[in-house]
């Protein structure tokens, strides 16, 4: 036997952790250069690109923005990149990589138009409140998806409550006249799926990714068969909900650019400021929170401290199904005004993309619903003028970039570690 | 306080984990419940808890009849428990962990503050130094357990019941624990301490009570030896040491010359590691779980995913960039870590189990079609060598007792001709009987001429079985002794303190 044959290490190899470059990072700048590149080069030279910066109805109205194509395109896309850099420097000091990030995807959309949009006019107020319309039913099913996931329980089914709460919201609303009742009705058309999703899920341990496409189907089959029967030949009486007018915030609206945008809507985009803004605060400040995300990241920890672990979880359900729902009544009484087979479209699934884009966080989905609202406006706005790339490239922005960021391209994605597991006591 | 358990019987179905057990510990006092893995601790204390109710008996908190529905229950009740996995949540700050489940709120929101100082108090009554705003996850094992404790304190805990508290602690945070029971004790705090270490036992316990089968069978004084308590505990005499004759090192068999490694993140897991292993030799890898150890049987095998470099040299032959098949193939044999995840395939029968590695060889197999009647004869030699307990040869691996999974995992593995076997943890969770048995199998390897690597947390197994012990930490091989080496000296090691 030998004793002490290796010789022992003086002192461990010292490490130092330099933080390595977020892959976000890499892909940024290579966007940029991309930017750079492409807009700069395709972009005829000798037209002019005019952005509109006013719907005309604000009291303070600012003039067009009238830039020739080319340039503007290179000199955008150049802070583009010079903002993604700048998130290089940020990272390697370990500081926070928002600002860049926010100048980088500025200024990499402006590059775009001015590509894109050489030679016509574009208005870009009313393009982003046209996006903040379209991402309304996303925040709300994100906000659902939140709710539900943050205490553990996967929710597929953002689709179908999205839908049901259409669909009470229209008949409600019709049946009154009302457009209030069909918003107040509305959550009960999500709770009605939130409770089947609770009670399969939680009491008896179905799989949860199969019960949230089994519900979303008995959804779309439930409001298909009563649209065919009840509404479709009665729409006078059945489908013809009154809807809301915006309501101008007074001041607040006369701001130039994001008055217009943020303060001149109808009362469901303020009920959602408000439903995301108490959201995020009960769940990172509230005992209430507390107990939600230590549910669903473990569960029998919580359950050693004497929390009702599948009482938590069942009244989260239930309360995405109410919130999913109201979001639902958007398409009837905010935008539509009348309820049409399957019109949510698969916003509901967009909404799930936006819950993990925005890691689990009320923000970080609001600002994921946000893009994602962006981009399917973009495109049907592009559509219209007419762009060099087909539009439908544009509707898969959404889901690109949900792939993008479950493959850690925006860093750690993590979902509560107990997310889709069921409790079961031993 | 005082805690008496009347009669408790704990039934799962037709399974009595605990039968009819009577227990009383007094105010002050440290009792240790001894027991194999499997013998009903957890379950009773899980009871005590108000985790599960029991099927009949009373549990009586000072000489008062208490019905617990739930822990919340126990914990009103003055019962803290500090369980075996830690019941805590990895991304909470300590604070926010110890004030789960009875709050502080200002107004609407949660008063931090209020949590923090409350973390103080008990931390600096008790000395439990710990950082209220550090993550739990960033916190080092012994350190999360001093959470746990203050969390049981924090609610005004009279009685504690630590399970399987030094499970995942290097020596010295055994002794720090050990001191801090004593520091509870004198508060006036009782403590159940559920063990299956005799040593530990021994020096904690004012009385020991030992379980075997769900059954209380019988008490013992910390001065009783440690075979008497062994004896008690499996039910006969059972040999502690391994009669091993002195090693023969012959040539060096496995090689290791510079290997690191990274994992998928970039983070280095393994750092420059150099040693070899002869012919006839079992070299001992010690160290506290979580300091590479896992990986370092991964990287052998070739089942490591990540960065590997620097050589892994198998009589001669070059074994990094190999596939873990070609690696098996070359004459090594690899027990691991966690048998069922990654030794067995649970729902297989233990026939097939035994030739998972083989079966698409030949006798096993030709032209691509299993020979049953081949394969069924070599299971039943195996079965029969290594006194494997089925009821069946066809049974489902997955009904057998943990000792006899693990028997079924060595079979196999020393079913080839081995030039080397990496056995880790081989026998965690294994009944004391079959650790006599596993460990002879080893020796025995040893014996036949192979190069043996076993990597354990246990320090107990590595004494016993260990011609030389390389010690590990952070990835690192900090040394290599002799098994003369004391445990003390042992214990700096495995924390990173070295001489020189």
């Amino acid at each position: 036997m030998s004793v002490a044959e290796a010789p022992a290490p003086e002192a461990l190899p010292e490490v130092h952790i330099v933080p390595p470059t977020p892959r976000l990072v890499k892909v940024l700048i290579g966007l940029g250069i991309f930017a750079i590149l492409v807009f700069g080069f395709f972009t005829p030279a000798g037209k002019d690109v005019t952005f509109q910066l006013t719907l005309g109805e604000e009291a303070l109205a600012l003039p067009d923005l009238t830039l020739p194509a080319k340039i503007s395109a290179i000199v955008f896309s150049v802070i583009a990149l010079l903002g993604a850099v700048g998130a290089l420097f940020a990272a390697r000091k370990e500081r926070p990589l928002w600002p860049y990030t926010t100048v980088f995807g500025i200024f990499f959309v402006l590059g775009f138009l001015s590509w894109a949009v050489a030679g016509n006019t574009i208005n870009l107020v009313g393009l982003l409140q046209g996006s903040l319309l379209l991402a309304v039913p996303l925040v709300f099913g994100a906000m659902s998806g939140i709710l539900c996931e943050r205490a553990g329980v996967i929710n597929i089914a953002i689709e179908g409550q999205l839908l049901t709460g259409a669909f009470m919201a229209a008949v409600v609303a019709s049946l009154t006249q009302n457009a209030y009742l069909g918003l107040l009705a509305a959550p009960l058309g999500g709770l009605f799926i939130g409770l089947l999703l609770a009670v399969f899920a939680i009491k008896y341990w179905v799989d949860q990714v199969i019960l949230g496409v089994v519900l979303n189907v008995l959804a779309v089959g439930l409001t298909s068969f009563l649209y065919g029967r009840l509404l479709a030949p009665n729409q006078e009486t059945w489908n013809s909900p009154p809807t809301f007018s915006p309501i101008a915030i007074p001041v607040l609206s006369d701001i130039p650019i994001i008055g217009p945008i943020l303060f001149n809507q109808n009362i469901v985009v303020y009920l959602m400021y408000v439903i995301v803004i108490i959201i995020n605060i009960a769940l990172f400040r509230t005992k209430w929170g507390l107990r939600v995300r230590a549910v669903g990241e473990h569960p029998q920890a919580a359950d050693t401290v004497g929390i009702k672990v599948n009482s938590v979880r069942f009244r989260n359900v239930l309360l995405g199904g109410l919130v999913a729902g109201l979001g639902g009544a958007f398409f009837t009484v905010a935008s539509v005004g009348a309820f049409g087979k399957e019109m949510t479209a698969g916003k509901g699934f967009i909404a799930l993309a936006a819950v993990i884009f925005g890691r689990w966080k009320p923000m970080g989905a609001l600002a994921a619903a946000l893009f994602f609202g962006f981009a399917d406006n973009l495109q049907s706005v592009l559509s219209i003028i007419g762009t060099p790339i087909p539009s439908e490239f544009m509707l898969m922005t959404p889901y690109l970039a949900t792939l993008l960021a479950v493959a850690g391209l925006v860093g750690k994605v993590r979902a509560p570690a107990a997310d889709g597991i069921p409790y079961k006591k031993s | 306080m005082k805690l008496e358990l009347r009669n408790i019987t704990k039934k799962f179905g037709d399974f009595a984990a605990n039968e009819d057990i009577s227990l009383t510990v007094n105010p002050g006092e440290i009792v240790a419940l001894l027991g194999e893995n499997g013998a009903g601790k957890s379950t009773l204390m899980n009871v005590v808890y108000g985790l599960l109710q029991p099927t009949s008996g009373e549990i009586l908190v000072n000489d008062v009849r208490e019905e617990f529905s739930g822990p919340g229950d126990a914990m009103t009740a003055g019962i803290g428990m500090v369980h075996q996995h830690f019941m805590l949540i990895p991304p909470f700050t300590v604070a926010e962990n110890v004030m789960l489940g009875h709050e502080h709120t200002k107004g609407a929101f949660l008063d931090l503050d209020a949590a923090r100082s409350e973390v103080r108090r008990v931390s600096e009554a008790y000395n439990l130094q710990v950082d209220p705003d550090a993550l739990v996850e960033d916190l080092p094992v012994g350190v999360q357990q001093r959470v746990e404790i203050i969390k049981a304190l924090v609610r005004d805990a009279g009685i504690l019941i630590l399970d399987e508290p030094t499970a995942v602690l290097t020596p010295q945070e055994t002794d720090e624990l050990l001191g801090i029971m004593r520091d509870l004790k004198a508060k006036g705090t009782s403590i159940v301490f559920i063990s299956h270490k005799l040593r530990e036992v021994q020096a904690a316990a004012d009385r020991i009570v030992v379980i075997r089968r769900g059954r209380v069978v019988g008490e013992a004084s910390p001065s009783a030896t440690k075979s008497e308590l062994a004896g008690m505990m499996v039910g006969r005499e059972v040999s502690l040491t391994v009669d091993k004759p002195p090693a023969n090192p012959g040539a060096p068999v496995l090689q290791v010359a510079n290997l690191s490694a990274a994992d998928l993140e970039g983070r280095p897991i393994l750092r420059d590691l150099n040693f070899e292993v002869r012919a006839g030799e079992i070299l001992g890898v010690a160290g506290v779980q979580g300091n590479g150890q896992t990986e370092l049987a991964e990287v052998l095998t070739g089942l490591y995913e990540g960065e590997v470099t620097g050589s892994i040299v198998m009589d001669g032959q070059e074994l990094t960039g190999r596939t873990p098949r070609q690696i098996l193939d070359g004459g090594l044999g690899y027990v691991p870590e966690d048998r069922e995840h990654d030794g067995l395939i649970s729902s297989f029968t233990v026939t097939e189990n035994l030739v998972l590695d083989q079966f698409a060889n030949p006798p096993y197999s030709s032209g691509g079609v299993l020979k049953s009647s081949v394969i069924d004869k070599r299971a039943d030699e195996l079965i029969e060598e290594f006194d494997v307990r089925t009821q069946a040869a066809a049974a489902p691996v997955s009904s057998l007792s943990g000792g006899n999974k693990q028997k079924v995992v060595m079979a196999r593995e020393m079913s080839r001709e081995l030039r080397v076997l990496v056995a880790s943890q081989p026998t965690r969770g294994v009944d004391v009987g079959s650790i006599e048995f596993l460990h002879k199998r080893i020796v025995a390897e040893r014996e036949r001429g192979a190069a043996v690597l076993i990597i354990s947390s246990e320090l107990d197994e590595i004494y016993a079985l260990s011609d030389r012990i390389a010690v590990m930490y952070r990835g690192a091989i900090i040394g290599v002794v002799g098994p003369e080496t004391s445990r003390d000296e042992m214990g700096l090691l495995m924390a990173g303190v070295t001489n020189d």
